[in-house]
């Protein structure tokens, strides 16, 4: 696989030889990242409103308690999976890095960002890209990226509230707190950082899906075998 | 008042008994963490270090720092501490009046320029030329310049004077602007609350005479070894938090029972304050073990963080009512629409337009893969 494959559109016609665009480790990453975001979604829901009162004895009972470790220990997942994923731009190339830099100062880019649009409008036919196409990235870029960000940072600030003002995580991310001032507003924007990582999740499937069948491209099959393969 | 009378030669003139001294060295000691042996090292400052002249002024507030202060638990505790540091200027509690209480203040900060304190309690309304708070016939603004500018340390007592509180909430017609925001120069201590513990703020005050130094603060400026853990952590209900046991609704048997009040919108596990820890009222109480949820009053912003009985605070951005989780069903409804018309639209046109994978003639089709047309 070519290193640091750049935005490149597909003739809109024929069949044309398919193209290996991501490495077995972006692969992985992909798909350990969507059940750590679905594992923390879900704890993290109920973390901010509970389930039901549990029945039974304090003593013997601990549901929020493995609610919260299930969040922590998959926070942390997600945190060194984000690492991860910032390795593998330099370690496996292909088009991993366009998920960070969408090539918005490229004429042929914002050209491609228009047409998706149209097409989704229903208006053009379908495009076909080697990497990501433009609306998808900046989707990704907006939806998960920076919110993930966001996510990682109020979330190791909450969790330095938890071990105190001498663990490491207060050291890293105790000035986190600061830019909010009460610390009420950071768990607010860490919740809505979830649902703007939730709607994303509901438009990547959705589209990820749509663009198999209508685009004549494989898209969903790409994330499994890492080829991107192109019907008539 | 001469300048080297020390604390302790006052309250033997009150006629405290060295024995009642030293029990309060202790009790003042094991509140300040301090172990052991600082009793004695309280004890000894007490009585060789000269008392500190403190000027306590008013401004935009409601005096509930005051009674607080003045009902420090410990037996005896407002007396000897009102003897420990020279309160020579505050208004709620001293005999003067008039222009005669005014040359207080300036006899003070001429007297002993650089050397005395300068606890505020309330914050400084800015708007129209300070005019919403008016302090012998002058904005409080001005006395507060003054006073601030020759200070030793400031002490903000209060969620007032450390952030603005009720009076700074939003739209905060009298611009009023907490203490941190208007000094440079001199050394700020936030001391927040609504109103703070009697026993931290005496607390506070016995660390700066027995150690002539502030106290180690964090980032927010409050002194860390009351305000370093959240009541959430210290919380006697938390064993009920942690097996998932909630009060649901105010005359339900989990609230009966004294379970965890985190969905009645507790603000404790967002609150940094020594409650929990401490208690109010001489250890009697505080908020959550009387079966209320804590509602943040030491926390910046706290009154536009409502309303207190729920656990996600509203947005007002968003509309009056909105909070996170109503914008995110919002969101998500306006996305399954688009998604719902987008596919529906998709096969209207299919439909319209004929067109399906049926009608890809199979001849078209290249015999070999990867062959380009």
């Amino acid at each position: 696989m070519p290193k640091f494959i750049p935005y490149h559109r597909m003739p809109e016609k024929g069949l044309l030889p398919a193209v290996m665009v991501y490495g077995p480790g972006i692969r992985i990453w992909h798909w350990l990242n969507a059940l750590s975001v679905v594992v923390l979604a879900i704890t993290g829901y109920f973390i901010g409103i509970p389930p039901p009162s549990a029945i039974g004895d304090t003593s013997s009972l601990y549901v929020m308690g493995w609610i919260r470790l299930l969040h922590l220990a998959f926070g942390y997942t997600f945190a060194l999976l984000a690492i991860m994923r910032l390795w593998l731009v330099f370690a496996e190339g292909g088009i991993s890095h366009q998920l960070f830099l969408p090539a918005i100062w490229r004429k042929v880019w914002f050209d491609g960002f228009l047409r998706q649009i149209q097409w989704n409008l229903l208006l053009g036919g379908p495009l076909r890209y080697v990497g990501l196409n433009p609306l998808a990235n900046v989707a990704m870029l907006t939806m998960f990226v920076i919110p993930g960000a966001i996510i990682i940072l109020t979330g190791f600030a909450m969790y330095a509230e938890v071990t105190g003002h001498d663990s490491w995580q207060y050291l890293l991310f105790g000035w986190v707190t600061m830019l909010f001032g009460n610390t009420l507003d950071l768990h607010v924007f860490h919740r809505l950082a979830m649902w703007v990582m939730v709607w994303f999740s509901m438009a990547h499937i959705y589209i990820a899906v749509r663009e198999d069948i209508l685009s004549r491209q494989t898209v969903v099959s790409t994330m499994l075998s890492g080829e991107r393969q192109f019907r008539d | 008042m001469s300048k080297h009378e020390t604390f302790y030669d006052v309250i033997r003139q009150r006629g405290v008994s060295r024995r009642e001294f030293l029990g309060f060295c202790a009790v003042t000691a094991t509140t300040l963490g301090l172990g052991p042996a600082g009793a004695m090292t309280v004890a000894h400052a007490m009585e060789t270090k000269p008392r500190i002249p403190v000027l306590w002024l008013h401004g935009l507030e409601c005096t509930c720092c005051s009674e607080s202060f003045l009902r420090s638990g410990h037996p005896q505790a407002s007396e000897i501490i009102t003897s420990m540091i020279s309160l020579d200027y505050d208004d709620v509690i001293m005999a003067a009046a008039g222009d005669q209480a005014e040359e207080i203040v300036h006899d003070i900060i001429r007297d002993y320029r650089g050397e005395y304190i300068l606890a505020i309690e309330g914050n400084i309304p800015l708007a129209n030329d300070g005019m919403c708070c008016i302090v012998g016939g002058r904005p409080f603004r001005q006395q507060f310049d003054e006073a601030a500018k020759h200070a030793k340390a400031i002490i903000a007592w209060g969620t007032c004077a450390s952030s603005g509180c009720v009076q700074a909430a939003r739209p905060n017609p009298t611009k009023a602007t907490p203490v941190h925001k208007l000094v440079s120069h001199v050394p700020v201590i936030n001391v927040p609350g609504c109103p703070p513990i009697a026993e931290v703020m005496t607390g506070v005050l016995s660390y700066i005479l027995t150690y002539d130094r502030l106290p180690e603060l964090d980032n927010q400026l409050r002194p860390k070894m009351f305000y370093s853990q959240r009541v959430h952590d210290k919380c006697y209900r938390r064993a009920h938090f942690d097996a998932g046991q909630f009060v649901e609704k105010w005359d339900d048997d989990g609230a009966r029972q004294g379970w965890c009040l985190y969905k009645m919108g507790c603000r404790g596990p967002t609150t940094y304050n020594a409650c929990a820890s401490m208690g109010w009222n001489e250890g009697t109480s505080f908020p959550i073990k009387s079966g209320h949820g804590c509602i943040g009053c030491s926390e910046e912003g706290y009154f536009d963080r409502g309303p207190f009985y729920e656990r996600l605070p509203d947005m007002q951005q968003w509309g009056v009512e909105s909070n996170a989780d109503k914008i995110a069903v919002a969101g998500a409804a306006v996305l399954g629409s688009a998604i719902a018309i987008q596919t529906g639209a998709t096969l209207v046109k299919r439909i319209l337009t004929g067109k399906s994978l049926k009608d890809t003639p199979i001849e078209d089709a290249p015999e070999t893969p990867g062959n380009q047309k």
